[in-house]
């Protein structure tokens, strides 16, 4: 079985793009707040998303606390770079960077993996500091994620000497604990998603150290209809049926048949897919299903009523 | 100004679809392109990027190679009448390309050579998505400027840097002429050691190692040897992107998460100058749903679905279970559909096209799927 999600230090919520990532990653970290946990959210492809989630605007580098024992933090690799300079080569770096910033620039575009071990590195100092008791990562979707956590491995690949090949050592230890470290994989029950849900568990178990800690379904509608119940609204929804029904009630049913039959063949397609993808995840690895939330609400209130969810999933 | 999604790509050469991920953008670019040549007998192509497998099995690519290829006539007509036109697919195969320009511009082939095999260049190409940026603006340069097509869309890549693509080809072009390069370079060219560049060479040295650092001034030497050559190309490609033989179309799903980033998208390209011909909106729940009438009637059946249940020649909890999940489902979809009219309409005065694509159960697929896709697009009128 792996860790369970609230006794990790690390998580790294991904998913395919459009899945509702950054929700289940806000949701997940109120969730670990309402358990008492102080939990570090930290946003690495800065869209201002998350923000929006605690109804803040542009977090910086440095966490502030935006609900009670959240603190949010938007990943800056130059800041990161800086913060790194300071505490290990003792650069007293004051004000501007100034040509720093241009040579960043230049190492970050010319060595690849720079960025993602700011990233990473970064991540693991929190985890390392312990000022928090967990740090949830709205990490980079499907795409992106694999070149993140796999960059430790990779620097040490390419660089044999230096700092950073020395650091990217303990960042392993940290990431390869599977009692510490885990990803959280976002998708919805729809085609493209779960089979990307499916490749990208597979390629994280194969390229990265990294522990799969559960994989999250979000927007999963009501349950489908049974073989009988199907049968009957097809009977129903004949037009002769419909005609009767809707001079019994008095109101026309015609339209409301129509735009209900879309509704019965989503529940029923995202069941085929939410079954697929139960085929192929490791039985081990837990679930959690979340609700499709019909109503509109305001990105605070969504990622509150889906922590929620998450509580009643993942402790039942 | 366009009035239908027809006549916009009537009057294009090239078309750039846009937009957040998981939208349906590539599905959209290859029907888009399929119907083109399949009402005009203009030749097109699609160039995508990621396609989903089963996409592109539909479509005859194996996900192998960079080519560009044929559709079979019968294969695209999907059913209907012979087509007036015809179809290449082609995919961006990010190592293939940068392989093949690096052998385009390097002085021999001995420094070509050197270049590819170097592991720095291994990594840039192979592990990291950023250089589809660069790449996919090229190819299209490329196959644009072959004359061998009338009209060419583009996918873009899912990259979370909204138009990063766009500057690519700039960025690309400052980075070769940069100071920076020639400091990093100038200690292993020479054994005289640039003054000025001492200072930033000791903090490389210390965070990446001296080992590594060489094997970068290696492959930016050896990548030098081509600047003439890259920057030339970039500020071509840059040109193309920005002339009016370009249209933008930013796709995008009804969600609000996904709009709110196609209205980005779409401020983006028109402070950039840039041609926003069109606003696709995929999935979108049907109309249906937001009649008022029938909403009413959908909350009386959902009240009383127990006592319309009975006198029916069915079991009787059974259909009172139906008829109150028939009512439930349209009242909560209902409530769906009446945000994503609110958020089509906001777009009305982002872009004078807005089309929109209904909800297809189940995914596109085939070409059967991507002609009932377009059909929606294409017999539209705003």
């Amino acid at each position: 079985m792996p860790q369970r999600i609230d006794a990790l230090e690390l998580l790294f919520v991904t998913g395919k793009g459009g899945t509702g990532k950054t929700t289940v990653a806000a949701a997940t970290a109120r969730y670990l707040a309402a358990k008492g946990l102080k939990v570090l959210l930290c946003e690495v492809d800065a869209k201002g998303e998350l923000a929006l989630a605690f109804d803040v605007t542009d977090p910086g580098f440095e966490p502030k606390e935006v609900a009670p024992g959240i603190s949010l933090m938007s990943m800056d690799t130059e800041s990161s770079l800086r913060e790194y300079l300071r505490l290990y080569l003792k650069v007293p770096f004051v004000g501007s960077l100034g040509p720093l910033a241009k040579a960043f620039d230049f190492v970050a575009t010319a060595a690849p993996g720079v960025k993602e071990i700011l990233t990473v590195g970064k991540l693991c100092y929190e985890v390392r500091l312990h000022r928090y008791d967990v740090v949830v990562v709205d990490a980079p979707a499907t795409g992106h994620i694999i070149g993140q956590l796999a960059a430790p491995q990779a620097i040490n690949e390419l660089v044999k000497v230096g700092l950073i090949r020395s650091q990217t050592e303990w960042m392993l230890d940290i990431l390869s604990d599977p009692l510490r470290t885990g990803v959280m994989v976002v998708t919805t029950p729809e085609e493209m998603p779960v089979t990307e849900t499916i490749e990208l568990t597979a390629s994280i178990t194969a390229a990265t150290t990294v522990a799969l800690s559960a994989v999250v379904v979000n927007r999963v509608l009501p349950g489908r209809f049974s073989v009988r119940e199907e049968e009957v609204f097809e009977r129903l929804g004949a037009p002769s049926s419909v005609a009767s029904l809707s001079a019994r009630l008095g109101a026309d049913l015609t339209e409301v048949f129509e735009g209900a039959s879309l509704a019965v063949g989503l529940r029923k397609s995202r069941s085929q897919h939410l079954s697929r993808l139960r085929e192929h995840i490791d039985s081990a690895v837990p679930l959690v299903l979340l609700p499709n939330l019909f109503e509109d609400h305001p990105p605070s209130a969504t990622t509150q009523l889906l922590a929620t969810s998450l509580e009643l999933e993942l402790e039942q | 100004m366009s009035t239908s999604f027809g006549e916009l790509v009537e009057g294009t050469s090239v078309l750039i679809t846009c937009g957040p991920g998981g939208v349906g953008k590539t599905t959209t670019a290859a029907a888009i392109a399929a119907e083109v040549a399949r009402r005009s007998d203009r030749r097109v192509l699609v160039l995508t990027i990621d396609p989903a497998r089963r996409l592109a099995d539909a479509l005859g690519l194996d996900g192998i190679g960079n080519d560009e290829r044929r559709v079979a006539p019968e294969v695209l007509a999907a059913g209907g009448p012979a087509p007036l036109g015809r179809l290449e697919v082609a995919m961006l195969d990010t190592k293939q390309s940068w392989d093949a320009l690096v052998r385009r511009h390097a002085q021999d082939a001995a420094t070509a050579q050197k270049i590819l095999e170097n592991p720095l260049y291994q990594n840039i190409t192979g592990r990291f998505i950023q250089s589809h940026d660069y790449i996919a603006m090229e190819r299209l340069y490329e196959l644009h400027r072959s004359g061998r097509y009338d009209l060419i869309v583009v996918d873009t890549p899912p990259t979370r840097n909204a138009l990063d693509f766009l500057d690519a080809p700039e960025r690309l072009a400052d980075f070769f002429s940069s100071r920076l390069l020639r400091w990093l370079i100038a200690p292993y060219r020479s054994k005289v050691f640039n003054l000025a560049s001492k200072p930033f060479t000791q903090v490389a040295d210390k965070i990446l190692g001296a080992q590594f650092l060489a094997d970068i001034a290696e492959f930016f030497i050896a990548l030098q040897s081509m600047y003439g050559g890259f920057v030339e190309r970039a500020q071509a490609v840059s040109a193309l992107v920005r002339s009016d033989e370009v249209t933008f179309c930013v796709v995008s799903s009804l969600e609000t998460t996904p709009a709110r980033e196609a209205e980005f998208f779409a401020a983006e390209l028109t402070k950039r100058h840039l041609n926003l011909g069109a606003v696709v909106f995929n999935k979108v729940l049907p109309d249906v749903l937001t009649h008022p009438d029938a909403e009413l009637a959908a909350r009386m059946l959902t009240s009383k679905g127990e006592e319309l249940a009975s006198n029916l020649d069915e079991d009787e909890k059974l259909a009172a279970r139906v008829l109150h999940e028939v009512g439930t489902s349209f009242v909560d979809f209902a409530q769906v559909a009446r945000t994503e009219r609110r958020i089509r309409q906001g777009f009305h005065l982002v872009c004078d096209l807005v089309c929109s694509v209904p909800y297809f159960d189940g995914d596109v697929a085939d070409l059967e799927g991507l002609a009932r896709l377009s059909k929606a697009l294409f017999d539209h009128e705003t």
